[in-house]
């Protein structure tokens, strides 16, 4: 699967942007074309940078802790604009936030260690889900 | 470096000498040991060892017992008489003649969270556990100048660190630490000027005079533009401010380090060893050239100047960059900005070992990798150091874990007797090979930014900031390493190695909650509301157009506004509307 468009995101005030980066060249060298909207967006701006580039799929970076508040609020964003762009979060997340994050909409979580290969897979997973949906 | 014959030959000549009942000999025995008595004997002050000597002599000793754990008495350090030595240009082998033997580094936690209560009471946590520092780590919305109640600042307050609005809560931060005694590190970049004159005003509030504050202040603005990407201003409005705090010290507070030179962000950020040292010390080039632009004596704020490395995982290149830190440092100092006082051309650093070596898996294991980082610092040199917790890939540690981590350097000083001698690795075909090859790899980026900035370091700094320079390079260098993680070329115990175990149940985590940021919000309502709201107009009047001159330091503008009680918010905005707001260009 390639040509999918992947727009990722740092929301919110986070300026950690090496795993941002880093996971974006891994889509990219995987096939799939990817959109960095660069630093310091809101779940606004990012929402309208998805539906405006027409991107399949939004990846969020957090390492600030903020993930809990800023992530549903992506989703809600999205929802609110009547789209249907499925929402991946990456960073930081504790295995105790995980059950909340989904129940509030984010389609899957990435936490610290994920290697490449698991990455992309998951990143794909989500992509075939939501269109079947 | 080669010294083996020699080294063996003086104590041998050292060991005969020892049974003759010189006075002289037994005092200087005492004192040195064996190899340095037939220097002491020859009445040779010429000899690199002789002034080592002589200045080794002057300096205090701690209480210790300096021998092995056997028994064997143990000489402060090592090499022939005519090598290099501590406290000696070009100081590769350390700043300080006697180093640990006078005493310890600081072991300096850095700690922060949730309100400035919650962060008072972790401090006094601190230094009851015997932390012999103070360093303290901000919030987003602090880091990037925004109050809490600001719409940006949602989800993110008191997350990272503590969250400071105003004077006030800068009052409750250090009520009840003496900062005429403990020195105190603030990690803050933009609104570095603004966080400090708060400092500054809470201090003289508690009676404490401003000259016998001692401490730093991060206030390390061009890497933020090139790695930790907490920027506020354009680069060359920032840089008026950092020139600000630099006179400002200078002039008024001869213990304060004014600015700490940060290359801990960058090799956070992705880059190697070598581009974490040149890039550094370029940006310390970058703040000499500013000073000295703004008709400062070098030697006036120079010896305030301090640095922030990285302890990675890879042991001897770590200890060979701190090595080589000294001696670019020292070199560029003497010859090529005219430093006279030896403090100028000393490389003083703290160390922190390095958060993304860190693991989710099998968090334990992380206290074996900072260990291991900790005692690199250690054997390199470093004047203070902040240890990591094992749970830190995750969330702010626990107290625990803060406390293990804390524990993990008194281990290194008091059990290993490593502090003993001074740069131990000295003489290492190893070490040394390699302090010579990140020194030279080194000199190849400052070449490339001097011509970048036709023969300006400071011109070629902000161009290569610009331009994307670094960013690309650091960007470049963290996806070169994850390809090899990815290839299976670099193991990493946990992630892509020895995985049983990953499955075991998850530590207990800190856990921030939202009632913190409603805390905080309520804190700053009421500050809003009790103070003297005329002032805090005619404060922020003053300071725009103050900052419209940029002939003007603006520190003591800012300090008259903190005592008004003046936001973070509010000073920085108003500053913005002068100054203007950086924004990166985004690439991958």
């Amino acid at each position: 699967m390639s040509g999918e468009r992947i727009l990722v995101a740092k929301v919110g005030l986070d300026g950690h942007d090496r795993g941002v980066k880093v996971v974006a060249r891994i889509l990219r060298d995987a096939g799939y074309e990817v959109i960095y909207t660069g630093l310091f967006q809101t779940p606004e701006t990012v929402a309208a940078a998805a539906v405006d580039e027409d991107a399949d799929a939004i990846g969020l970076s957090m390492l600030s802790g903020a993930h809990m508040t800023l992530a549903p609020l992506v989703v809600e964003a999205v929802r609110a604009r009547g789209a249907d762009i499925p929402v991946i979060l990456g960073g930081t997340v504790p295995d105790h936030d995980l059950d909340e994050l989904r129940e509030k909409g984010v389609a899957a979580v990435l936490t610290p260690g994920t290697t490449a290969e698991d990455i992309v897979k998951e990143v794909q997973r989500v992509l075939d889900g939501s269109q079947v949906a | 470096m080669s010294f083996p014959i020699g080294h063996r030959n003086l104590n041998r000549v050292a060991s005969l000498t020892s049974d003759c009942h010189n006075s002289r000999v037994t005092r200087a025995r005492r004192i040195f040991g064996r190899q340095s008595i037939l220097a002491f004997m020859s009445g040779d002050t010429s000899s690199p060892r002789a002034q080592w000597e002589a200045a080794f002599n002057a300096s205090p000793t701690r209480e210790a017992e300096f021998t092995t754990l056997s028994g064997i008495p143990i000489d402060p350090v090592y090499g022939p008489e005519d090598g290099d030595f501590p406290g000696q240009y070009p100081y590769t082998r350390g700043p300080y003649a006697s180093m640990y033997r006078s005493r310890l580094w600081t072991m300096r936690m850095f700690a922060g969270f949730g309100t400035a209560e919650d962060t008072n009471w972790r401090f006094k946590e601190i230094i009851k556990a015997g932390g012999t520092g103070l360093s303290t780590a901000f919030d987003m919305p602090t880091l990037l100048g925004l109050d809490s109640d600001d719409p940006m600042s949602l989800g993110e307050v008191g997350r990272c660190g503590v969250a400071v609005d105003s004077l006030s809560d800068m009052e409750d931060l250090y009520a009840g630490i003496d900062l005429g005694e403990v020195t105190t590190s603030m990690t803050i970049n933009s609104p570095a000027a603004v966080i400090f004159s708060m400092f500054i005003a809470q201090a003289e509030k508690a009676g404490v005079q401003r000259a016998r504050l001692g401490g730093t202040l991060q206030n390390d603005i061009l890497k933020e533009y090139q790695a930790q990407k907490e920027f506020v201003f354009p680069p060359r409005q920032s840089m008026r401010l950092v020139r600000d705090t630099i006179d400002f010290t200078a002039a008024e507070m001869p213990r304060w380090h004014s600015v700490s030179i940060s290359g801990y962000h960058i090799r956070e950020a992705g880059s190697t060893a070598v581009e974490e040292l040149a890039f550094t010390l370029a940006n310390g080039f970058a703040y000499v050239e500013l000073a000295l632009a703004a008709g400062l004596d070098v030697d006036a704020f120079a010896p305030r100047l301090s640095f922030f490395f990285n302890a990675h995982i890879d042991f001897f290149e770590e200890i060979a960059k701190y090595r080589a830190a000294r001696r670019i440092w020292a070199r560029w100092m003497k010859d090529r900005y005219g430093a006279k006082d030896p403090r100028s051309m000393q490389c003083r650093f703290h160390t922190q070992t390095a958060g993304v070596s860190l693991t989710a898996q099998q968090p334990e294991v992380n206290i074996a990798r900072t260990a291991i980082e900790a005692l690199a610092g250690v054997l390199g040199g470093t004047q203070s150091l902040h240890t990591n917790s094992m749970d830190e890939a995750l969330a702010l540690p626990t107290e625990k874990a803060a406390r293990i981590a804390l524990r993990t350097q008194q281990v290194i000083a008091h059990e290993t007797n490593v502090a003993h001698v001074a740069d131990p690795l000295g003489g290492s075909y190893y070490v040394e090979s390699l302090t010579d090859e990140v020194e030279r790899q080194a000199e190849e980026i400052f070449t490339y930014l001097e011509s970048l900035g036709n023969g300006s370091l400071l011109e070629g700094v902000i161009t290569g900031i610009e331009e994307n320079w670094f960013q690309g390079r650091i960007s470049d260098s963290a996806y070169d390493l994850e390809r090899r993680m990815n290839s299976g070329q670099r193991i990493t115990v946990g992630v892509n190695g020895f995985k049983d175990g990953n499955e075991e149940d998850q530590m207990q985590l800190l856990r921030i909650t939202n009632e913190d940021e409603q805390r905080q919000r309520k804190r700053l309502d009421s500050v809003r509301s009790d103070r003297n709201q005329d002032a805090v107009t005619a404060a922020l009047d003053k300071l725009r157009t103050e900052a419209e001159d940029p002939e003007v330091n603006l520190m003591p503008t800012l300090i008259e506004a903190s005592h008004a009680y003046a936001t973070v918010g509010e000073m920085m905005s108003t500053m913005a509307g002068v100054f203007g707001r950086h924004v990166e260009v985004p690439s991958i």
